[in-house]
C-alpha cells in the first residue's frame, strides 16, 4: 500500500519531492520577435520611430557594437561617434551623435536617444579640425578640474567628429 | 458724573435701491476701457496662437523622445520597494498667468499627493518649476520646498533647460528613492490633462529585480543612463506643459475677447438709450419753458 504522502509527491518532511533532473545542454535563450522596432530620436528631431531595420551600429562608452533583432537586452551610454543604421534593403545611413543612451529590450524594441544627432552632410571637416585645435589648446590652458574636464569632453567630441568625417 | 451728552445721531440705513442714472460720461468711460481691454486680449490671443503653433510643432519629436526615455521604466516595471521613504514631487508649470486652470490643476494634484504621501508615512519634498506653482503652494506647504525654478515660460524650453533642472536636482543633496513629475499633458487645442510620470533613483533601479535581464551593466554606465533619463523625462514634461499652457491661454483670451465684445454691445445700446433720453429731457425742458412763457 502506498502511503498517501508518496501519492501526493511529498517526501518525509512533507515537502514536495523533486525528481532529479536529467542532465542536458543549456536551452537556447528565449528568442525575441524576429523584427526590431527601432526608435532613434534627438530632443528636436525624430529619425526613426518604431521602424523595422536590419542592424544598428552604436558607439558606446564600453565599445562599439551592432544591434540586430533579438539582441540580448542591455542599457548603454553613447559616446561621441557615428551611428550607422542598416535598413531592410541593406542601405546604410550614418548619423553623428554627441552623447545619449541606448536601450535594448527583451521584445526587440531598441531606443537610441541622442542629445544631439545630425546627418553627416550637416558637418564640415575644416570647421571640425579647427574646433579640435581650439579644444586642445583650451585643455592645455585649463586651470581647475572642472574646466579641464569640460575641455577634455570638447576634445573627445571633436576628435570623434574629425574621425567620422575623414 | 457724566451727563448724558448730546443725543447720538441715529443712522437710518436706507433700504431699497438707490441708483443714480449713469451719466453719459460714465458710460463713455466704461466703454472706452472695455474696448482697450478687448484689444489687449485679442492681441494676447494672437501671440499665444503663434507660440502654440511652434510649441505643438516641437512637441511631436519631443513626444517620441519622451516615450522612448520612459520605455525602460514601463517595460522593466520598475517599482520602488514599499519601505522606501523618500519621495520627490516635481510640479511643472510656468511664470505667467492668464491661462485658465493650468497652474491651479497642478497645485491641486500636488496638494493631494502631498497629503496622501504624508499619511502613508513618507518624507516628501517638492520642486516647483515656474513661479506660479511656488506662489500657489508656499503659503500652506512652504516647508516641503526643495527647489524652485524661475524664468520658465518666456522662451520655449530646450534640452539645456531640462539638463539644468536635472543637475540641480542631483546636486541638491536630497537622496530621493522615487518621485513623480506632475505636468499638463497636451491632448488637443481645447483640452489638456494633468498627468504624472514616475522617476526613480539610481539605487531603486539598480536594486530592481527586472533589471537583471539587461546584460552587462556596470555602475558607472547605469548612473550616466539614469541621469540622462531624468533630463529626458523633464524635457518631455516641459514640452507638454508649454503646449498645454499656450493653448489654454489662447482659449482663455478668446473667451475674454468674446465677453468683452458682448459687454461692448450691451453698453453701446445703453449709451444710445441714455443719449436719446438726455436729448428728450432737454427738449421737454425747452418746450415746457417756452410754453410757460406764453
Amino acid at each position: 500500500m502506498f502511503s498517501a504522502r508518496r501519492l501526493l509527491g511529498l517526501g518525509p518532511r512533507g515537502l514536495p519531492l523533486l525528481r532529479p533532473r536529467a542532465r542536458a545542454y543549456a536551452e537556447p535563450a528565449a528568442a525575441g520577435p524576429a523584427q526590431m522596432a527601432f526608435t532613434f530620436a534627438s530632443p528636436t528631431q525624430v529619425f526613426y520611430n518604431g521602424a523595422n531595420v536590419k542592424q544598428v551600429d552604436v558607439p558606446t562608452l564600453t565599445g562599439s557594437f551592432g544591434i540586430l533583432a533579438s539582441h540580448v537586452p542591455t542599457l548603454q551610454v553613447l559616446k561621441p561617434g557615428v551611428v550607422t543604421v542598416y535598413a531592410e534593403d541593406g542601405t546604410a545611413t550614418k548619423y553623428f551623435v554627441s552623447s545619449g543612451s541606448v536601450t535594448v529590450h527583451a521584445d526587440s524594441t531598441v531606443q537610441v536617444l541622442a542629445e544631439e544627432a545630425v546627418t553627416m552632410d550637416m558637418l564640415d571637416l575644416a570647421t571640425a579640425k579647427s574646433n579640435l585645435e581650439k579644444a586642445v589648446s583650451e585643455m592645455a590652458a585649463a586651470s581647475d578640474e572642472a574646466a579641464k574636464a569640460e575641455a577634455q569632453i570638447k576634445v573627445e567630441a571633436n576628435e570623434a567628429l574629425v574621425k567620422a568625417l575623414e | 458724573m457724566f451727563a448724558r451728552g448730546a443725543a447720538v445721531a441715529l443712522y437710518q440705513p436706507q433700504w431699497g435701491q438707490v441708483r443714480n442714472m449713469a451719466t453719459l460720461k460714465d458710460i463713455t468711460r466704461r466703454l472706452k476701457s472695455i474696448k482697450n481691454i478687448q484689444k489687449i486680449t485679442k492681441s494676447m490671443k494672437m501671440v499665444s496662437a503663434a507660440k502654440y503653433a511652434r510649441a505643438e510643432r516641437e512637441l511631436k519629436p519631443a513626444r517620441v523622445y519622451g516615450t522612448g526615455a520612459l520605455a525602460l521604466y514601463e517595460k522593466a516595471e520598475i517599482k520602488a520597494p514599499e519601505d522606501k521613504k523618500k519621495y520627490l514631487l516635481i510640479g511643472v508649470s510656468s511664470d505667467r498667468g492668464l491661462c485658465g486652470a493650468i497652474h491651479t490643476s497642478i497645485a491641486k494634484t500636488m496638494k493631494n499627493e502631498i497629503t496622501n504621501l504624508s499619511n502613508a508615512g513618507k518624507e516628501v519634498m517638492v520642486v516647483g518649476v515656474g513661479d506660479k506653482i511656488r506662489g500657489l503652494l508656499q503659503r500652506t506647504h512652504s516647508n516641503y520646498f526643495l527647489l524652485t525654478f524661475k524664468e520658465v515660460g518666456r522662451r520655449p524650453p530646450n534640452f539645456g533647460d531640462a539638463s539644468v533642472i536635472a543637475s540641480e536636482l542631483l546636486n541638491s543633496g536630497y537622496e530621493f528613492d522615487e518621485g513623480s513629475v506632475i505636468y499638463n499633458r497636451f491632448r488637443s487645442v481645447i483640452s489638456y490633462k494633468t498627468d504624472e510620470k514616475p522617476i526613480f533613483s539610481l539605487e531603486t533601479v539598480a536594486g530592481s529585480e527586472s533589471l537583471s535581464i539587461y546584460d552587462d551593466i556596470d555602475a558607472d554606465v547605469l548612473r550616466n543612463y539614469q541621469e540622462f533619463t531624468l533630463a529626458n523625462i523633464l524635457y518631455y514634461s516641459l514640452k507638454e506643459s508649454t503646449t498645454s499652457e499656450q493653448s489654454a491661454r489662447m482659449t482663455a483670451m478668446d473667451n475674454a475677447s468674446k465677453n468683452a465684445s458682448e459687454m461692448i454691445d450691451k453698453l453701446t445700446l445703453t449709451f444710445n438709450r441714455t443719449r436719446q433720453a438726455v436729448i428728450t429731457k432737454e427738449l421737454i425742458e425747452i418746450i415746457s419753458g417756452a410754453a410757460a412763457l406764453n
